[in-house]
């Protein structure tokens, strides 16, 4: 039986809700906040909430001492490059997972995942090795390669699910009709899983947006992207918060904007196969 | 063209056997059912065919060639499926013409060959639609005109009405019948419907656990039944099967009389109640209890029998249609 809701208790919901939700977001309010003020007023005690000189001098200041778009479109390259590499390694790996399971495919899937529990530390020493010899260090290849691989076993399980739920009759149905393994996964599984692939592809994309440890570490200048450029106003001659945030709000703009207008495939990714 | 021969073939999943060793002829042209109860490994016998399970042993021919180890895509065999299997994605017109894509054959062609199907088929208003517009029926249809545009060698059915309600399956079934009286092409379909295996086979072959019980003719599996299990399983309502003195009486370990050759007659040599008259109009099943046999009898009789619940009837066995079997449930001859 279906509990009536009182329309005050939907309101109380609501309110909740909100408070909830500001709470959550109160971060980064207060960081885009503090971009607007003066130094000496980021750091007054007790803090100021709107009642301060609203300036927009620390956006000049950033704009002047470093180059945005050069760390924008690095971000966009690595994060861009690893989720598409990501999806193309990691579709035919879902695919085999989902419809020629083995007896070890559970084992495997769960070893993927496994290795997300790893601490990113401990194979940064050996990585970074690598990275001298080869030649990759601070060159977007590199992170472009790094950062799939961190996002792959997340890619492979989020598609693995999704193409669980196509049903296998149909994929034989494509093959009694003359459809070879290639036409198979290009004419007949992408376009039924493509919900599927584009919410997968917005998370990975989000991440590696937000990956920090490796950018940090493995980038010096040339292709240091957006986590790299707000690392920079933390710097050994003093914190700067209110440059410090603004630098944050410009980095994390690009990314915010795309979540909100993505919401309802983000959260349809994100809570699929919760319910069948 | 399109002989299908299946040499000692057999299958097992793990170590598990689900068909042993089988050999089997499917002629040109022919109209062979798979019949069985669930389970039987009917179906898994029809993907050996179509090539989407791999055989454990021995060769599946098509028109004398191995084709044991050639993938399903280059067959040239093609399925209608349980689930109709239709691409979501993709218009009535598409599903049609997939196969063809597949093929690469000319957009004119294509189109001639489905605008042909979708007449034959009743889909032209339809063609444009995505299959989750349809009904189970135009569904069905759809699936079945994918298949026939490729002009396989062969067509596969894996019980493909059972999803369809009842009135629909009959007039499905009419469709497929004449689909094979126009193509005149070997079809093979599998169904646990013995109606559905009689009413389109020319040649049944009966299954139970990977086993053939037996291959034969609609009438040939009524009249002659070779075992116990065949008796039992073609024709309906079942069978009588009578054990005991009784049987012994005919020299056989059981006999078995169909409902349709029993007659109630005054001179009748076994006598019972009547417990339940279904009256169907055309027909009157009577389940006939207490003639000291064991179990009840079933009698099928003319429609308008005026016998009911607690009435005491006289039954006649026809003469030369009772079926005898010896103790390992084998047809005596």
């Amino acid at each position: 039986m279906a509990r009536a809701v009182t329309p005050r208790r939907k309101a109380l919901n609501t309110a909740l809700a909100w408070a909830i939700g500001l709470l959550i977001f109160f971060p980064i309010l207060w960081t885009i906040l503090t971009s607007f003020k003066t130094e000496a007023e980021a750091i007054a005690s007790p803090p100021l909430f709107l009642n301060f000189d609203w300036t927009l001098e620390n956006y000049a200041v950033v704009q002047e001492r470093s180059d945005y778009m050069k760390f924008l479109l690095n971000s966009v390259i690595i994060a861009g490059g690893s989720t598409l590499l990501g999806i193309i390694v990691a579709v035919p790996a879902a695919w085999s997972m989902a419809f020629v399971p083995s007896r070890r495919t559970r084992d495997i899937l769960l070893w993927m995942l496994s290795t997300k529990m790893l601490p990113a530390v401990g194979v940064l020493y050996p990585i970074y090795l690598l990275f001298i010899r080869l030649g990759l260090l601070d060159s977007r290849a590199g992170l472009v390669v790094v950062l799939m691989l961190i996002n792959l076993p997340i890619i492979v399980w989020m598609l693995y699910t999704y193409f669980r739920e196509i049903p296998g009759e149909i994929l034989e149905a494509a093959r009694m009709d003359g459809a070879g393994l290639r036409e198979e996964i290009l004419y007949v599984l992408t376009p039924m899983a493509v919900p599927g692939i584009a919410s997968t592809i917005l998370l990975n994309f989000i991440l590696a947006w937000n990956e920090a440890f490796w950018t940090l570490n493995l980038t010096a200048a040339d292709a240091a992207p957006l986590t790299a450029f707000i690392a920079s106003y933390s710097s050994p001659e003093g914190l700067f918060y209110a440059k410090l945030s603004a630098a944050s709000t410009m980095a994390i703009a690009p990314i915010l904007i795309l979540g909100w207008f993505s919401q309802k495939q983000l959260v349809r990714g994100l809570t699929f196969g919760a319910v069948k | 063209m399109g002989q299908i021969t299946l040499e000692r073939v057999s299958k097992s999943f793990g170590h598990t056997e689900v068909i042993p060793p089988l050999d089997l002829t499917i002629e040109d042209g022919e109209f062979c059912v798979f019949v069985g109860p669930s389970g039987c490994g009917k179906s898994t016998l029809l993907r050996l065919i179509a090539g989407l399970d791999d055989i454990t042993s021995g060769a599946v021919l098509i028109d004398g060639q191995d084709a044991s180890d050639v993938p399903p895509a280059k067959r040239g065999l093609a399925m209608v499926f349980q689930s109709y299997a239709l691409y979501p994605h993709m218009s009535v017109r598409k599903n049609i013409a997939f196969p063809m894509r597949m093929a690469r054959i000319p957009q004119d062609e294509q189109n001639r060959r489905i605008e042909a199907a979708a007449k034959a088929l009743n889909l032209t208003d339809y063609l444009d639609r995505r299959p989750g517009q349809l009904s189970g029926g135009q569904r069905q249809r759809v699936a079945i005109g994918r298949a026939i545009v490729r002009e396989p060698s062969a067509f596969l059915f894996d019980e493909p009405l059972s999803n369809l309600d009842a009135a629909l399956r009959v007039g499905m079934r009419l469709e497929i019948s004449e689909l094979h009286e126009r193509l005149r092409a070997t079809m093979i379909y599998v169904t646990h419907d013995q109606v559905e295996a009689m009413t389109m086979a020319d040649k049944i072959v009966v299954l139970r656990a990977g086993h053939i019980e037996q291959v034969g003719s609609p009438l040939e599996l009524y009249r002659t039944p070779r075992n116990l299990f065949v008796a039992g399983f073609i024709g309906s309502p079942k069978m009588n099967l009578i054990g005991g003195n009784e049987a012994a009486r005919h020299d056989a370990h059981t006999i078995g009389i169909r409902p349709e050759h029993i007659d109630v007659s005054e001179d009748g040599c076994w006598q019972g109640t009547v417990g339940v008259a279904e009256h169907l109009g055309s027909d009157t099943f009577l389940h006939v209890h207490g003639t000291g046999f064991g179990g009840t009898l079933t009698v099928r009789t003319t429609g308008e029998v005026t016998l009911a619940h607690g009435d005491t009837v006289r039954l006649l066995p026809r003469a030369g249609r009772i079926h005898r079997f010896d103790a390992s449930g084998l047809r005596i001859v």
